[in-house]
């Protein structure tokens, strides 16, 4: 790892800074969304749906509407009268903010009691009588797409079946070419099952109209308070001056938080009617079945390969289940997000992608949980393939990986699919793994181990990620240019405050950002506030998810961060009567070049920049920067699993996970591990438990924590990280972003770690989540087939 | 939380917690832990009129032996149970199995004895090792043998105005080990599998009494009889367990789940035996 340039008490890039925000989230001093309470404020509970598909008669308001307490009932026809009754979708869908025909999932918003207090709300949701018409629901994609499958968005102009999109990518004719030009055909089909965020805060919302100004203050759980600013100012037609979001802290968001959900606005719209501030904060079940999920890919893959194990090629036919709207978190022009990224780290020719979504009777979502858009399930799918295409080889998975990674001198290196990969070293990373395990060793182990009756499997994974979205001729949200921004005023004394377009929601941005200032104005880190998640107090961005902070606002932050030391720099030579080009800034101080003894340091800077300046020069230190990055980022991995698979029940424990993460220069190592750990026990979640799942009703099976399951520290095997650093060459200090590495890559380790302890029984596959029983039906069949 | 309006009566003694419960009647609910009730209630599965808190009485946290038996009050928690040194076999093994730590601290024992519920610990260990359930109703206490006591999935024959006080299970006088066995998706959750096991040994270490239970694998936590028939009498063996085993997989009625198919769960049932068995068998021959 690169040595700090800048000493421990400046605090720059390289230093693991304790995290400034944790004293006060620790202590119970942080302001989160269900802690902020203002005068005369209501509350508000939702009535949701107990169908999965049914028809809406009638809905009798009455008895709720004459409790005591209950200041209002809101159902779809009201809303209708506002133009509210839908909503538009990330991902250019429309979405039914309270039903007023149907009802499409279980969870589905249906009405909304606002009273005054919530124990009174949630009462009289009891109170509410809708009667429904059950419809037939359905499922799943595949049931979707059949031609006798119900209509789900029959109120939909034009839509005569279930298919949402279709989209592909790659060279068709190519890829045929590279097929028929190859050895042998591996494939395989599995499912990357839908799984929920889950953070521990659940979302939630205080809207605050002033009945008079018009004025509309919105505390809100938002990863992308900007982007929500703007769509609040489209769905509920208010002047934009007139809106003001604030995302107070977060307890966690992992893209959970990136949606506007029907709450917000029912909330918002019943706060401009009654002149009063609206609450709603949702229950754990309410998040876990109705706010967005995430995955749920069917993907079939073919790679062709040559009997030497070159890869020649790739094919990817992806169905994906959006629920009832689609409303994907994803760059536009994308319609399964950056799913095309699945050629992964190797370098062959072609490849043909080809993608299909279909409405079913479950909660929309599609976010991008802790993943650049779909690159979780990409990641996957590709380091299974080629997992088993070792095995039909007869090499060694290893060695496969080697045979066909992109070389270090390729880069930048385009794929078959159109990214351009900025920087990487793969063969070093994954030897580097190889050798912290004594890779061939354990190969010898587990050879023996199966001699005695005893299941041991090594597993790889080695992803690359695409990551940082995006420059703006390709990337956009609902419109919305992926750039972001950050505004740095230095204050007279030598202290700071910076502000950002991107929103912490625990990732450690009050830390991390002011580290960057930190190296290029030599202002201790500690001595720098950053702000964010206010609208009316930060500059414009589109938030935070898809890793996107340090790659596109921790690279804003740099460029103000150097304009406002070029500023510096001629002050200073104004102090010290030097040439402006002679000014060298080292860590906090001006000298000038030769005369080391001539110095001032940057708090002397910032205080001529109010009191002392060159002729001509304006006042002030401070600036803004708008940042439109070149290219994405991307980061890569070396992921290794040990596990013992006990054969008698199929269960599998972890013995090692060795993880080595490059994601260029890491700004605090600290941070990044932390990171990376957080992305490991998700790795791992998804693998072995978390998933949810629904009976053939649509009923969610998995709506509280004891049916949603999410591992802790107890059930979380140890990680050892490793690390190597090649830096982006475009970024301006050469990070990457590493928040969702570890959860893109890990998945695909452990599941080959399994495969691999029975894949000499002719097992190539076990869905996610590698459930026991799954694993014991496999060698059952296998030892079966054998006899 | 905003679960429905309850009252909330707490009570000092045994004698005021039956009579609250006769004033409430069937919609009255004792509170000792809470941690199955409570989160009924948050969910709104559970909407008690009266919640009667019984952790103010004393005299019922103790865990002791006394006259062949150890008795566990009805406000000792599996916490407790699990820092206990007066346990013994399948209590000891089965206690660290109980849900999570944060549970334990606060969990009782009886209390989760008295909820009944299929997927819960504690009926099978007691099946297993042959104890009884003490109740104190307005007419005094009684003694109600676990198999009597257990009527269906979250019911019991304990009567509307009845309080659970305490358990009575008799500690072996020989040579016994036992051992609870539980396959569960993650710590904290219910078992998808486990088995129960509680072997005694003769001075010629023939088995002298057996006890063996599942946990999960049907309506009711329930007790393999025909296995432990088989056990009694024999010397320990690997061929003797596997044919217990066998009765015990035979004895399981699992359903295809979210937690794995029936077949596999029956394969656990019979993994789980033989391992138990050995388990309490080696405990029994060391002791």
């Amino acid at each position: 790892m690169t040595a700090p340039t800048t000493p421990a008490e400046i605090g720059g890039i390289g230093h693991s800074v304790q995290r400034k925000e944790d004293a006060r989230l620790i202590e119970g001093q942080g302001n989160f969304l269900d802690d902020i309470e203002l005068p005369n404020m209501l509350h508000m509970a939702i009535l949701r749906s107990p169908f999965a598909h049914a028809r809406i008669n009638g809905i009798d308001t009455a008895a709720a509407a004459a409790t005591d307490g209950v200041v209002a009932v809101v159902t779809g026809e009201l809303m209708d009268q506002h133009g509210l009754a839908w909503m538009p979708t990330l991902s250019g869908d429309t979405q039914a903010v309270l039903a007023t025909d149907k009802v499409r999932y279980q969870g589905q918003e249906v009405a909304a009691v606002i009273a005054t207090d919530p124990y009174i709300a949630t009462d009289a949701l009891e109170l509410i009588e809708v009667d429904y018409s059950e419809l037939p629901p359905v499922t799943t994609p595949q049931q979707s797409l059949t031609t006798d499958a119900p209509l789900i968005r029959d109120e939909k102009e034009g839509q005569q079946d279930n298919l949402v999109y279709t989209w592909e990518t790659g060279d068709k004719a190519a890829t045929d070419a590279a097929f028929a030009a190859a050895d042998r055909v591996v494939s395989l089909e599995t499912h990357y099952p839908r799984s929920h965020p889950a953070p521990l805060e659940t979302c939630g919302v205080v809207a605050d109209v002033n009945s008079v100004t018009g004025q509309a203050t919105i505390y809100m759980t938002s990863q992308a308070p900007h982007a929500h600013r703007t769509l609040f100012a489209m769905v509920a037609g208010l002047p934009e001056q007139n809106i003001r979001i604030v995302s107070p802290d977060i307890g966690g968001g992992f893209g959970n938080k990136v949606p506007i959900y029907p709450g917000y606005v029912v909330a918002t719209a019943a706060s401009l009617l009654l002149g009063q501030p609206v609450k709603w904060v949702e229950s754990r079940t309410e998040n876990l079945i109705s706010t967005g999920f995430a995955r749920d890919y069917y993907m079939k893959g073919e790679l062709a390969v040559t009997d030497e194990g070159r890869i020649l090629g790739l094919r990817v036919d992806m169905l994906s289940d959006q629920g009832a709207f689609y409303s994907d978190a994803q760059p536009s022009q994308f319609k399964a997000g950056l799913f095309h990224v699945v050629t992964g780290s190797y370098d062959f020719g072609a490849a043909h992608v080809n993608c299909k979504g279909a409405f079913t009777n479950k909660a929309p979502g599609g976010v991008a949980y802790r993943c650049s858009f779909r690159i979780t399930e990409a990641s996957f799918l590709i380091e299974r393939l080629v997992q088993n295409a070792a095995y039909e080889v007869g090499i060694d998975p290893a060695e496969m990986r080697l045979r066909n990674f992109i070389q270090p001198e390729q880069f930048p290196y385009e794929t078959p699919t159109g990214f351009v990969y900025d920087s990487g070293d793969y063969p070093t990373a994954l030897r580097k793994a190889l050798d912290e395990v004594s890779y061939f060793e354990l190969r010898k182990e587990q050879e023996a181990a199966r001699a005695e009756g005893r299941l041991i499997g090594i597993g790889i994974a080695h992803f690359t990620e695409a990551v940082g979205a995006g420059p703006s001729r390709t990337y956009d949200i609902a419109g919305l240019k992926m750039i972001d921004s950050a505004e740095l005023r230095v204050h007279p004394t030598g202290k700071a405050i910076l502000k950002l377009g991107v929103k912490t929601q625990g990732q450690g941005h009050e830390t991390t950002f002011a580290q960057i200032v930190a190296e290029i104005l030599g202002i201790p880190a500690t001595d720098i506030k950053v702000e964010h998640g206010d609208t009316d107090h930060t500059p414009y961005g589109l938030g935070t998810y898809a890793s996107r902070s340090t790659p596109v606002g921790g690279a804003a932050t740099a460029v103000v961060a150097r304009k406002l030391a070029d500023k510096a720099k001629k002050i200073a030579a104004h102090l010290l009567e030097a040439a402006d080009q002679d000014i060298e800034l080292n860590a906090g101080v001006f000298s000038v070049a030769g005369s080391p003894d001539r110095s001032v340091s940057i708090a002397d800077v910032a205080l001529a920049a109010y009191t002392n300046l060159p002729e001509g020069m304006e006042y002030g230190l401070e600036d803004v920067t708008y940042y439109d990055p070149p290219n994405l980022t991307y980061p890569y991995g070396s992921y290794i699993v040990v596990v013992e698979v006990d054969p008698d029940t199929g269960t599998w424990e972890v013995q090692r996970m060795v993880a080595l993460d490059d994601c260029g220069v890491r700004i605090n190592p600290m941070i990044v591990e932390g990171q990376i750990c957080g992305g490991l026990t998700e790795g791992f979640a998804m693998s072995s438990m978390q998933w949810i799942t629904f009976d053939e009703d649509g009923n969610c099976i998995g709506s509280n924590f004891m049916d949603y399951l999410v591992p802790t520290a107890w059930e979380t095997p140890k990680f050892e990280l490793l690390s190597t650093e090649v830096p982006s060459p475009h970024h301006p200090i050469g990070a990457k972003g590493v928040g969702e590495s570890a959860t893109v890559g890990s998945p695909a380790a452990f599941v080959n770690a399994v495969i691999d302890a029975v894949a000499h029984l002719g097992v190539r596959n076990i869905d996610m989540p590698v459930l026991p029983d799954r694993v014991w039906a496999a060698i059952d069949s296998a030892s079966n087939a054998a006899i | 939380m905003f679960p429905s309006e309850f009252n909330f009566v707490a009570v000092s003694s045994v004698a005021e917690a039956v009579q609250a419960k006769v004033v409430a009647g069937e919609d009255g609910r004792f509170l000792a832990g809470g941690q199955s009730l409570i989160p009924m209630m948050k969910l709104r599965v559970a909407a008690p009129e009266t919640l009667i808190d019984i952790n103010g009485i004393m005299g019922l946290s103790g865990i002791s032996r006394s006259n062949g038996h150890l008795n566990v009050g009805a406000l000792v928690r599996h916490g407790d149970v699990v820092a206990s040194e007066v346990t013994f076999g399948a209590i000891a093994a089965a206690a660290k199995w109980v849900a999570d730590p944060l549970v334990r601290n606060r969990g009782t024992m009886c209390g989760s004895v008295a909820h009944c519920d299929p997927e819960g610990d504690w009926n099978s260990v007691l099946l297993a090792t042959g104890a009884a359930v003490v109740a104190a109703g307005p007419q005094g206490e009684r003694e109600i043998p676990i198999g009597d006591f257990i009527a269906g999935a979250f019911t019991s024959t304990l009567g509307e105005d009845e309080l659970v006080v305490g358990l009575r299970i008799p500690v072996p006088t020989g040579r016994s080990g036992g051992a609870y066995l539980k396959l569960e998706r993650k710590i904290g959750d219910y078992a998808t599998v486990a088995v129960a096991t509680h072997l005694e040994l003769d001075a010629a270490g023939t088995i002298s009494a057996a006890g063996l239970a599942l946990t999960s694998v049907n309506p009711i936590n329930t007790k393999v009889a025909a296995a432990e028939a088989i056990l009694v009498g024999q010397q320990p063996s690997e061929e003797l367990f596997a044919e217990a085993a066998e009765i015990a997989a035979a004895a399981a009625e699992p359903r295809d789940d979210v937690r794995g198919s029936a077949v596999w769960k029956r394969q656990v049932v019979r993994t789980y035996t033989k391992r138990g068995l050995a388990a309490a068998a080696s405990q029994a021959q060391g002791s």
